[in-house]
């Protein structure tokens, strides 16, 4: 077994609550060395409410958390001078230039923009253009490249970013990602939290998260790996008639677009998909629906989370 | 009588030196889902706000519901129903205050606010928490509550700005169902958003590059000019200038 030292993020039965509103329900894991952690889930799961946890700055009702090996309520001075949290709400100073924010959040650490060179040099080089710029005035995707590298200059150990990429455009959010691939490759632990489900596969290993529980962990390949259920994808014509017609056949268990498709999940086991898609295609046409295509399809992260979603509401 | 819904013709503006939005036009015909897509920067927000009345235009033209955006600002505002996830509704209100408001903005007489609330309330399933504060209710529920306000007042264009940002993938679909449920009633839909897999939803799409409209058409048709596989692809290469 790892000793609690070597396992940056070890978090046992964790409850918070606000009043009559749980907002983590007595959630585990481990963030393992060099590790990019994704947790991903809607507004209201508990993602910030656990990251102000990891990050020292609330405190549990219930269960136990340690960071780099310290305990969060016990030991929250020795963690916060080795995390960088970067919050989800846009946290800088609006009127201080670009590089007077980096100068001061260096200086709250006691260290200097040149100490911690190295590690924002990849993010730096995109925003110096900008550096006697007003906060205030960057565009979404800039003021996100600032605050990583606010949150970053005093070179910690583990890395807690809170929806960095929420509300940023899909560009923009692919180059944030292939920031923290950088990170990553360095060596640096990071958490980060997203409402984006597309943005799983980044991730060594993700948890999905609702209503405060976690509802699975697992490397974004093998998350659909437990499905049990037959999936399989329909195109037509006209996809809105196509969706009425397909939650009528008696062995629907869900239908829902994605895309430009529908994702139509069988209540017959998952071995069953390759014959369930010729029967489906032949019992819409026989129903008058025309340009039909059925395939079976590996169930994404969405399909995942949504069937989860379901178990989870049914088993209350 | 056919006139289109929303007709921009050249539509311009400019801060000091900076041209936000450059000669864009663009029709969208009634009862269509029409997605309105770009990276940040690239002009959306400030077309909006000339297509919903709120911002003048430095040149070109746009007529919304029939009515001049530049000359008859009010009249197209009264036309149309606009809904943000963020701001649309007083969480500090009840779901019924939040209803008596707007419809009282919009200009509703109090009968008919009784009548179109009551029916509103019942169908969204949402009587039993009339007295309950909007900030209190969950998230989905306050998202169609939202939508429905937006359309109390029945206009002929409904302008959603990012309706489902961080919306748990369900609710998400749901809200989905609903707006083509609008339109297939005869309202236009014109809405913006950063999932990708909900520009395959919409009937045509258009994607802003710097000010200007860069695609205009279907998802399968855009994905076809530009052989991609997903709308996504073709906004990225769009985005980045490839």
């Amino acid at each position: 077994m790892s000793t609690a030292t070597s396992v940056p993020v070890v978090v046992r039965d964790l409850t918070k609550s606000f009043g009559e509103t749980r907002a983590l329900s007595a959630i585990s894991f481990e963030v393992a060395a060099g590790e990019l952690f994704g947790f991903i889930g809607p507004d209201g799961a508990g993602k910030t409410t656990l990251f102000r946890i990891l990050t020292t700055l609330i405190v549990p009702d219930g269960g136990s958390a340690t960071v780099l090996g310290r305990d969060v309520v016990r030991d929250l001075w020795a963690i916060r001078a080795r995390v960088g949290y970067m919050p989800g709400r846009f946290s800088l100073y609006p009127d201080l230039s670009v590089e007077e924010n980096l100068r001061f959040f260096a200086a709250v650490f006691g260290t200097t923009i040149e100490a911690g060179r190295a590690i924002i040099e990849p993010i730096w080089r995109q925003i110096a253009p900008f550096a006697t710029r007003r906060a205030g005035a960057l565009s979404g995707g800039m003021k996100q490249k600032l605050a990583l590298c606010c949150a970053l200059v005093h070179r910690p150990e583990i890395l807690f970013l809170d929806e960095p990429t929420t509300g940023v455009d899909a560009v923009s959010r692919r180059e944030f990602w292939d920031l923290l691939g950088e990170l990553r490759a360095s060596g640096l632990t990071i958490v980060v939290s997203t409402p984006y489900m597309d943005e799983a596969d980044r991730c060594d290993r993700v948890a999905l998260i609702h209503g405060g529980r976690i509802l699975g962990i697992a490397p974004p390949a093998t998350l659909g790996s437990d499905y049990d259920q037959a999936l399989v994808a329909v195109r037509g014509e006209d996809r809105f008639a196509l969706l009425r017609t397909l939650r009528e056949h008696p062995e629907a268990a869900s239908v829902y677009p994605f895309g430009a498709e529908l994702h139509f999940t069988s209540r017959r086991p998952a071995r069953d998909a390759a014959a369930v898609a010729p029967q489906l295609a032949s019992w819409l046409h026989e129903r008058g629906q025309r340009g039909v295509t059925v395939a079976p399809v590996a169930p994404g992260i969405e399909d995942v989370f949504m069937a989860r979603m379901g178990d989870a509401v049914e088993a209350r | 009588m056919s006139e289109p819904a929303i007709v921009a013709d050249r539509l311009t503006r400019r801060f000091g030196s900076f041209t936000a939005v450059d000669a864009i036009s663009f029709a969208v015909a009634r009862g269509e889902v029409f997605g309105f897509l770009g990276a940040n920067g690239a002009g959306k927000t400030t077309a909006i706000r000339m297509l919903t009345g709120l911002l003048a235009p430095s040149g070109g033209s746009a007529r919304v519901a029939g009515h001049d955006v530049a000359s008859d600002a009010e009249a197209v505002r009264r036309s149309i129903g606009y809904m943000s996830q963020r701001f649309s509704l007083y969480e500090d209100l009840t779901v019924r205050e939040n209803i008596e408001l707007y419809g009282g903005i919009y200009g509703l007489s109090d009968a008919e606010i009784r009548e179109r609330g009551g029916a509103l309330l019942e169908s969204l399933g949402l009587t039993p928490w009339a007295r309950t504060l909007v900030g209190a209710i969950p998230l989905g529920r306050k998202q169609k509550l939202a939508f429905s306000v937006a359309l109390l007042h029945r206009p002929a264009i409904v302008f959603l700005d990012e309706p489902t940002g961080g919306v748990d993938p369900i609710t998400r679909r749901q809200f989905w169902e609903t707006i083509y449920a609008t339109a297939a009633g005869g309202t236009t839909v014109f809405v913006t958003t950063h999932y990708m897999d909900e520009a395959e939803y919409c009937d045509r799409i258009s994607i802003m590059v710097d000010g200007r409209v860069a695609a205009l058409g279907t998802p399968a048709a855009l994905k076809a000019e530009h052989d991609a596989d997903s709308v996504d692809e073709v906004f990225v290469r769009l985005a980045r200038g490839q």
